[in-house]
């Protein structure tokens, strides 16, 4: 059932783009994540609210209609803009860009809430004696607070992760050339939808399976120092 | 931003949301009838039981609804056991496909989720069960099932909160559901501000409704473990 008749190569480029979005996305919403989290917990009022509107409007809107409102809107509003920077001609924007910002800015306000509540797990008094260490700021971050939430952050970052690596396959939506588009593209051409559908559905399961076994090496690992001492 | 898009349309918005509340409402009832059993057979420790529920739930888990729900609507044509049967008079249909697809999907998130919460029921309360007699299929109707509902109610609430966001794809297969309304309007009239964030508001009203709706249900369900009042 499974013969690609000589579109498996196509196929698996496509993968590759599905991949590398997926990857710059997480990157955008990791940045994204910790401003929100940092927001968050923040005592200015303005931000704390800036944070709140955000998370709460992206969580409770499908990613999908993000995306279209995203990549059209976006399309609009550069071509709005150009021509008043003196740019004439049509502005395309590039399904690739639009769909990596868009994803990004998506997990990024799951990402908040996965930090958040990581950095409320980590002790006050473990902040307060870095402050009484005399440490700077940045410095209870970096040595005290980081190492620390990293551990309680797994789990959820891991659950956001694999829901943003699903997430690419809606690119294909706006455009984008992935393997997604080429498995419908392969499947007209052939008759054979189902089977490309299929091999890109093995080719996800594959990746999720990839990324669970690493994230249980990740949290195992981050838990050693906490295990208690076989007896 | 343009009003008048919106309220010269708002029969289509009005439609779409109608369309998308019957497809998830159908799909999590159909979908929370199929998990109960498969999450029961998942807790055996029989691996010809076991094994196959979770192949199915892994698969349904792993891969994108949008991969599968495009399986179905447009690969159920190539197999022609579908396509010479009664079947096809089903498949052939946009909105079973992707009920279909939903209720696949959701039943197998449900099903781990309800595995979850009977594997976390409490040791003693399993063993007081056998202390009174009760068969293996009394213990899981009077004790196991009920206490592990309750536990799997936030869990379910986020799934419930994840199958209306996710069936947005349903637009992409030609139904006219909240999104594909915006869709429609965006294309008609190239106003995609005004077309998807009016189908935003629609949604996030959803997702605000059914946050209040579990808040609601767990108040009551979790009414023995508050503090009395003094």
């Amino acid at each position: 059932m499974l013969d690609l008749q000589g579109f498996g190569a196509f196929i698996l480029q496509g993968t590759w783009v599905n991949l590398t979005a997926g990857l710059l996305s997480l990157v955008v919403a990791i940045a994204l994540g910790i401003l929100g989290a940092l927001a968050k917990l923040s005592r200015n009022p303005v931000a704390r609210g800036v944070a709140m509107v955000y998370t709460t409007l992206v969580r409770g809107v499908p990613d999908l209609v993000l995306m279209l409102l995203i990549f059209f809107g976006g399309q609009l509003l550069v071509n709005q803009v150009a021509p008043a920077l003196g740019h004439e001609d049509y502005v395309d924007v590039d399904p690739f860009t639009a769909g990596v910002l868009t994803l990004g800015f998506i997990y990024g306000a799951y990402m908040s809430e996965t930090f958040r509540g990581a950095i409320l797990a980590v002790p006050a008094g473990q902040l307060e004696a870095g402050r009484a260490f005399g440490m700077r700021p940045r410095e209870v971050f970096a040595r005290i607070l980081l190492p620390q939430m990293l551990r309680h952050a797994l789990p959820g970052f891991g659950n956001n992760w694999l829901v943003l690596l699903k997430g690419t396959a809606l690119l294909s939506i706006i455009g984008l050339n992935d393997m997604v588009f080429k498995a419908n593209q392969a499947g007209g051409s052939t008759h054979k939808p189902f089977t490309f559908l299929f091999v890109v559905a093995l080719i996800y399961l594959a990746m999720t399976t990839v990324s669970i076994l690493a994230l249980r090496w990740a949290e195992r690992h981050a838990d050693r120092p906490y295990r208690r001492a076989p007896a | 931003m343009d009003p008048s898009v919106v309220t010269q349309n708002i029969g289509l918005y009005l439609q779409g949301l109608w369309t998308t509340v019957w497809l998830v409402a159908a799909a999590l009832a159909i979908g929370l009838v199929l998990a109960i059993p498969l999450a029961i057979a998942r807790t055996s420790r029989n691996p010809l039981i076991n094994g196959p529920v979770f192949a199915y739930t892994y698969f349904f888990r792993g891969t994108p609804l949008f991969i599968q729900i495009s399986m179905i609507y447009y690969g159920s044509g190539q197999f022609e056991v579908i396509r010479q049967s009664w079947l096809w008079t089903l498949f052939s249909q946009a909105w079973f496909c992707a009920l279909f697809s939903f209720v696949l999907n959701t039943a197998a998130y449900t099903a781990e989720i309800i595995r979850g919460a009977i594997l976390a029921t409490p040791r003693g309360e399993i063993e007081a069960a056998r202390a009174c007699g009760m068969s293996r299929s009394l213990m899981l109707r009077r004790i196991v099932l009920p206490s592990a509902f309750r536990r799997a109610l936030p869990a379910y609430g986020n799934e419930v909160i994840f199958m209306l966001h996710g069936s947005a794809v349903a637009s992409v297969i030609t139904i006219v559901d909240l999104t594909g309304a915006a869709r429609v309007v965006n294309s008609r009239f190239y106003t995609p501000y005004e077309a998807f964030l009016t189908a935003a508001a629609f949604y996030m009203a959803l997702t605000f409704a059914i946050v209040w709706a579990v808040r609601l249900l767990e108040r009551r369900w979790y009414a023995h473990l508050r503090p009395r009042p003094a």
